[in-house]
């Protein structure tokens, strides 16, 4: 089903990507510094291989898992998504990857488990950026578990079909694209399901700020910014705004997730 | 040492700050254009020239702590770094204005919403009598006023680095030293020349 249909969609939708360039050197990554181009100029320090990801909690298989051995059992496919930042700004990125649901099976959930939980790799001395308090480190983030089973919900180890680069999250990073772009952590080395809401790092931060869902939504501002408009990267000084979508254009296929839930509220 | 410096920025004239002014932002609009902005290069101008709008505010301030704690001269350049400084929040306005967000309804509800920006225009708001008046005509015609009304200079740094603090997403250390900095200033030399004066305490007791 998700083969047919989603993919598809996201093309018939008349996405343009973004350049690679425009890609690979306009991140947020605060484990490599708080701008724009510190990712690209300092995330080489981080080693990619050997990688494992560790799955816990309430799985039937939990363990370490070599990133080679999860690959040979992948189906990885391309898929254009919108990645729309919660500062306003946003791309189309044509990635490269697996979905989450399959990794999860991988591992086995068990029948309790309703939430998983992410987190980032914390490596103080390939990270130059942890030395700050900027975040409570390691990064950490959550998705309810059907959030996390949808078929959209990927997790991507490449861009443009070459190996995804360091500052985008290598070698394997969530990818929720109707979630604004914090939600879908980078170089994840740990996943655990859980049937409590696991915390997540920008709402342990700031609450007010950051909610769990953090779906994108044009209704409900940022409190410090309106979340109406967002400025596609790559038209320059004269980049016009464009409106916002509900979900970020994805609502056929994730609102049903949210039904008769008041989004103002669960933000 | 300190006379050398001294001697050597009496030969300076105050107007090669003006001439030199504008360069940054040329340079900084065109790299814009060839991408050394970056690929949002919006968002980067904006930072830019804030940044130096504030770096130059602070300067200023530092004109008087330089020459009482250290005797350095730095005096005749004071006005040229406060038009200087005024010249770049305008633009870093304009920028926000017209590249940032475009909309001229949201512009309204976002100096009316936003605590950084309503902060923000408070200072440039502040800015602008200081900007008209600083010419050698205002000074003689305002006299003591003069300086009571440029004594908002201290505000309008503090509101610029707390506009710089409130935009920060999680725990920044940058904007925390400019706010660091332009409290450090007020206590050194704002009280000082706090313009209104100070009511006598306890006057009731001592008759």
């Amino acid at each position: 089903l998700a083969l047919t249909t989603l993919p598809g969609g996201a093309r018939a939708q008349g996405l343009e990507p973004n350049r690679w360039e425009e890609i690979t050197s306009y991140n947020n990554y605060y484990e490599f510094g708080t701008g724009k181009e510190d990712p690209k100029a300092y995330a080489d320090a981080l080693t990619t291989k050997p990688w494992t990801v560790t799955m816990a909690g309430m799985v039937d298989r939990p363990g370490d898992y070599a990133f080679e051995d999860i690959m040979a059992k992948m189906t990885v496919e391309e898929r254009i998504y919108r990645f729309r930042c919660v500062e306003a700004w946003s791309m189309v990125v044509p990635w490269n990857g697996f979905e989450l649901a399959d990794l999860l099976d991988l591992a086995g959930v068990q029948s309790g488990a309703k939430y998983v939980a992410f987190e980032t790799a914390y490596r103080p001395d390939e990270m130059r950026g942890v030395a700050y308090p900027v975040l409570d480190w390691p990064y950490v983030e959550g998705l309810r578990l059907d959030e996390a089973m949808h078929p959209l919900t990927i997790m991507a180890t490449g861009i443009y079909g070459r190996d995804i680069p360091n500052q985008n999250g290598a070698p394997l990073r969530l990818v929720v694209p109707w979630k604004y772009g914090f939600k879908s952590i980078k170089s994840v080395v740990r996943i655990t399901l859980t049937d409590t809401e696991p915390p997540t790092s920008w709402n342990k931060a700031n609450a007010r700020e950051y909610g769990f869902y953090s779906n994108v939504n044009p209704e409900v501002d940022h409190p410090r910014w309106s979340q109406a408009t967002e400025r596609p990267i790559g038209g320059g000084f004269f980049a016009k705004r464009e409106s916002t979508l509900m979900f970020n254009g994805y609502a056929d296929e994730v609102a049903s997730l949210y039904a008769g839930m008041d989004l103002s509220k669960f933000f | 040492m300190r006379d050398r410096i001294n001697t050597a920025l009496r030969r300076i004239p105050a107007w090669v700050i003006y001439v030199m002014a504008p360069l940054p932002v040329v340079w900084l609009v065109w790299q814009g254009f060839i991408g050394g902005l970056g690929v949002e290069p919006i968002r980067a101008l904006e930072h830019e020239l804030g940044e130096i709008g504030l770096q130059l505010l602070l300067a200023g301030l530092c004109v008087t702590p330089l020459r009482r704690y250290l005797g350095l001269n730095l005096l005749k350049f004071r006005r040229a770094l406060g038009l200087v400084a005024f010249f770049y929040i305008t633009l870093h306005l304009l920028v926000w204005l017209v590249l940032d967000v475009q909309i001229p309804a949201q512009i309204w509800a976002d100096i009316v919403k936003r605590p950084y920006i309503t902060v923000g225009m408070l200072a440039f708001v502040l800015m602008v009598p200081l900007a008209l008046t600083s010419n050698n005509a205002s000074v003689r015609r305002l006299g003591a006023r003069w300086r009571r009304l440029h004594w908002l200079t201290y505000p309008v740094a503090v509101l610029g680095a707390l506009h710089f603090v409130l935009l920060a997403k999680g725990f920044q250390i940058e904007p925390l030293i400019y706010l660091t900095l332009a409290l450090l200033l007020v206590a050194l030399r704002g009280r000082a020349l706090w313009p209104w004066p100070v009511k006598p305490r306890g006057r009731a007791q001592a008759s």
